[in-house]
């Protein structure tokens, strides 16, 4: 993997000549115009990857959240394109502006090494109308991946062993997760849960105009275990992570009036002792989103802690629970004073 | 694709000329393949396209979405075309409309996991003939919703069929502008829900073997607060009197087996011209919202509220209310005909029938202080009436 920061064609060339003899290829430049019109059937139309199945790109950066989504266990290799000439726009804590002809890409993967499976790529497209979300299958070759905007079911083993029907989303579900006041956008690069050293490099190789001054930056989930950890941070990152794309205003759960946003500092709005309104079968018999004190009284833990549809949240995405996530919202509604 | 690009530059055209020389129909046979080739569809349709569902049963395994506007998915009866979602794995309700100008129509969905089809942020939406069922009957594992917009102006459900719903048969949530009409709900924890809504008229509905027939509801902390303006008129509201299977925590959890039509909160409700018969505590209950709330917007009283012009038959004979026995015990055996906590603003009952008040004085007021007290309503003469629903020009016309 091309760590952060190669985005300058210099190091892009520095590089292409450390590729292994049998996979080499010369860097080949993104395909702008799919990116920019039409619905590619293929992924590698694109010319996203110069190597798909090792996932190399010389075009786009990989970055990584420091508070990730979880996605039944899959690894998940993220980039970032942005057309040559064209620069990212820093927002304070929020999302990168993105110009027009850039694209998020997200492949989903099990295993490592030589057993590493590729299962889908995600694109996002920035093009003059809005941002496009399209989900793309690899084939059994892991050569190239398929549009799928059905979706699809697929037979995943798990690295502990474990066997799932693993989702792909249709194009709709992307959206479901993607929308914002009726419009698709992005959700993972805000400058609070991109690292700061991504930020510097982006802006160092002219791709970001600027430093974000971050106020309020996410914790990073994989430092939960340290001394220093706070689990309320964690929690709240998590939740802002996993939950508020659908539970915020101008989301697909906005009806819920729940607001699990990282910036969402109104208790009520956080499902502190807040009634259902519409959770149905999914509220469990308990009476609401979090009960101080008490994870088992807490809607929220019993909806993170199914499988089952019509009481699983989130209700894409997910066939298993992830129980690191879980024990921090247990903790943290465990240690939040009853009264 | 090419197809995709002008999709986009069709859309504003298609709204204004919905039979715009393009409009395509396709045809979706059920068997191998049904999910992906329906999803891919609905999909893949284009403003004024129609997607037709043969006649027969779709095994699926996903919840399915359309977020095209002014497609019309249209089955060959609530009986004939079956969604079948028994074996569902995935997502939170059988079918999601996230688009404008839908039409649904004609097909029946059955055992979906979550709710049956939920329309969110769908303006202009119509319900056709729809059947949606958990064919097992009431049963708490049953999904909450059968149909279900939320968010959205101009709403249409009629000539439709929910059952076994373990929230509301037909739940309009957030939205103005609403008519629901003749349609059967039987066997659900709610008959008909209109939550946090405006402008809505529910008529020549039957509902039965609900727990509650028909229920106008407004909730605090909700993004939609201050529902009102809903003429519930000229519906069949018998037998409901099963008892609730809600999960608790749902408001509905709370609401008693025995209710005909239930108004809580809401400013402006009329309940005119029903026949009421056999809701076993009480055909028309009025009470306030009892919790705690922290939202300076919420009034939580029913205000406004007129019944007049409805029909009585047997009712409040076993009333599923603490203390429900010794008063109906104290009032002859039964409960009289409409109920109230005491707290409602502007009551107005035009029917000669008695009405028991709890006479609390403030709302949250624990029952254990209640001054039951039976008052015989001053007969009014006119009332205002509420303004008449109009569906935006040319939406009905879709159905033709």
């Amino acid at each position: 993997m091309i760590r952060g920061g190669i985005l300058l064609g210099l190091a892009t060339l520095a590089l292409a000549g450390a590729v292994s003899q049998s996979e080499a290829r010369s860097p080949v430049a993104v395909n702008n115009s799919a990116v920019t019109q039409g619905i590619p059937k293929t992924l590698s139309k694109f010319s996203f990857f110069a190597r798909p199945r090792a996932q190399e790109s010389f075009s786009a950066a990989d970055y990584t959240l420091k508070t990730p989504l979880y996605s039944d266990g899959a690894d998940k290799l993220r980039f970032a394109y942005v057309p040559n000439g064209k620069a990212m726009k820093a927002n304070g804590d929020g999302l990168l502006e993105f110009p027009v002809g850039s694209a998020l890409i997200k492949t989903f993967a099990f295993g490592e090494g030589a057993d590493r499976r590729l299962i889908e790529t995600r694109v996002l497209l920035h093009r003059a109308e809005g941002w496009v979300a399209l989900p793309y299958v690899w084939n059994e070759e892991q050569t190239d991946a398929r549009l799928a905007v059905a979706g699809a079911r697929i037979p995943v083993t798990r690295p502990d062993g474990t066997e799932i029907s693993y989702r792909v989303p249709n194009k709709n579900q992307c959206k479901q997760c993607h929308v914002k006041d009726g419009e698709v956008t992005p959700i993972g690069p805000k400058a609070r849960n991109l690292r700061t050293e991504w930020l510097s490099d982006a802006v160092a190789g002219g791709r970001l105009d600027r430093m974000p001054v971050v106020t309020a930056g996410l914790p990073h989930w994989g430092e939960r275990d340290s001394e220093i950890a706070d689990v309320a941070a964690l929690a709240r990152a998590y939740l802002d992570v996993n939950c508020a794309h659908c539970h915020q205003p101008g989301g697909m759960a906005s009806n819920s009036g729940l607001d699990l946003r990282w910036e969402q500092d109104d208790p009520h709005a956080l499902g502190i002792r807040k009634p259902p309104v519409a959770a149905g079968r999914g509220a469990g018999g308990l009476l609401v989103s979090i009960e101080p004190g008490a994870p088992d009284k807490s809607i929220l833990t019993h909806r993170m802690a199914s499988t089952e549809p019509g009481v699983a949240m989130p209700e894409l995405g997910k066939s298993t629970v992830d129980k690191e996530g879980l024990a921090v919202i247990r903790q943290w509604i465990d240690e939040m004073p009853a009264q | 694709m090419l197809k995709f690009a002008l999709a986009a530059l069709a859309a504003p055209v298609a709204l204004t000329c919905a039979s715009a020389a393009t409009a395509e129909t396709h045809t979706i046979e059920p068997g191998e393949g049904a999910q992906e080739r329906l999803q891919e569809a609905l999909i893949l349709a284009e403003p004024g396209d129609e997607i037709v569902l043969a006649a027969g049963r779709y095994a699926l395994t996903d919840g399915l979405s359309l977020d095209v506007d002014g497609v019309t998915l249209r089955g060959a009866g609530m009986d004939a075309s079956v969604l079948d979602f028994t074996a569902q794995e995935g997502a939170g309700e059988g079918l999601l409309v996230t688009s404008d100008d839908v039409t649904l129509r004609d097909f029946g969905i059955e055992n979906a996991k979550g709710d049956g089809i939920k329309s969110k942020g769908a303006d202009q939406i119509i319900y056709h003939a729809i059947r949606v069922e958990w064919t097992g009957g009431p049963d708490a594992s049953n999904g909450a919703y059968g149909i279900y917009p939320v968010e959205a102006s101009n709403v249409l459900v009629q000539d439709s069929y929910v059952r076994g719903a373990s929230d509301a048969g037909i739940y309009v949530g957030q939205s103005e502008n609403i008519i629901v009409r003749r349609n059967r709900v039987v066997e659900n924890v709610a008959g008909i829900e209109i939550e946090n809504s405006n402008f809505a008229e529910v008529t020549e509905n039957l509902a039965t073997k609900n727990t509650g027939g028909i229920l106008i509801f407004d909730l605090p902390g909700l993004p939609k607060v201050g529902g009102g303006s809903v003429l519930v008129a000229r519906n069949a509201v018998i037998d409901n009197n099963t008892d609730n299977f809600a999960p608790e925590g749902n408001i509905v959890a709370s609401v008693p087996a025995g209710t005909g039509v239930m108004v809580m909160a809401n400013e402006g409700v009329h309940i005119r011209e029903n026949a009421l018969v056999n809701n076993s505590t009480s055909h028309v209950m009025m009470i306030a919202y009892t919790q705690p709330f922290d939202d300076e917007r919420y009034q939580p009283r029913p205000v406004d509220v007129v019944v007049k012009g409805n029909i009585y038959g047997t009712g409040g004979n076993a009333p599923d209310l603490p203390g429900g026995t010794q008063l109906a015990a104290m009032t002859g055996g039964s409960l009289p005909h409409i109920f109230s906590d005491g707290l409602g603003r502007g009551l107005i009952v035009g029917d000669p029938t008695p009405i028991l008040s709890l006479g609390l004085t403030r709302v949250g007021q624990p029952i254990t202080e209640a001054k039951p007290e039976i008052i015989n309503p001053v007969i009014a003469g006119e009332t205002a009436e509420l303004p008449k629903v109009a569906l935006p020009e040319g939406m009905e016309a879709r159905l033709k």
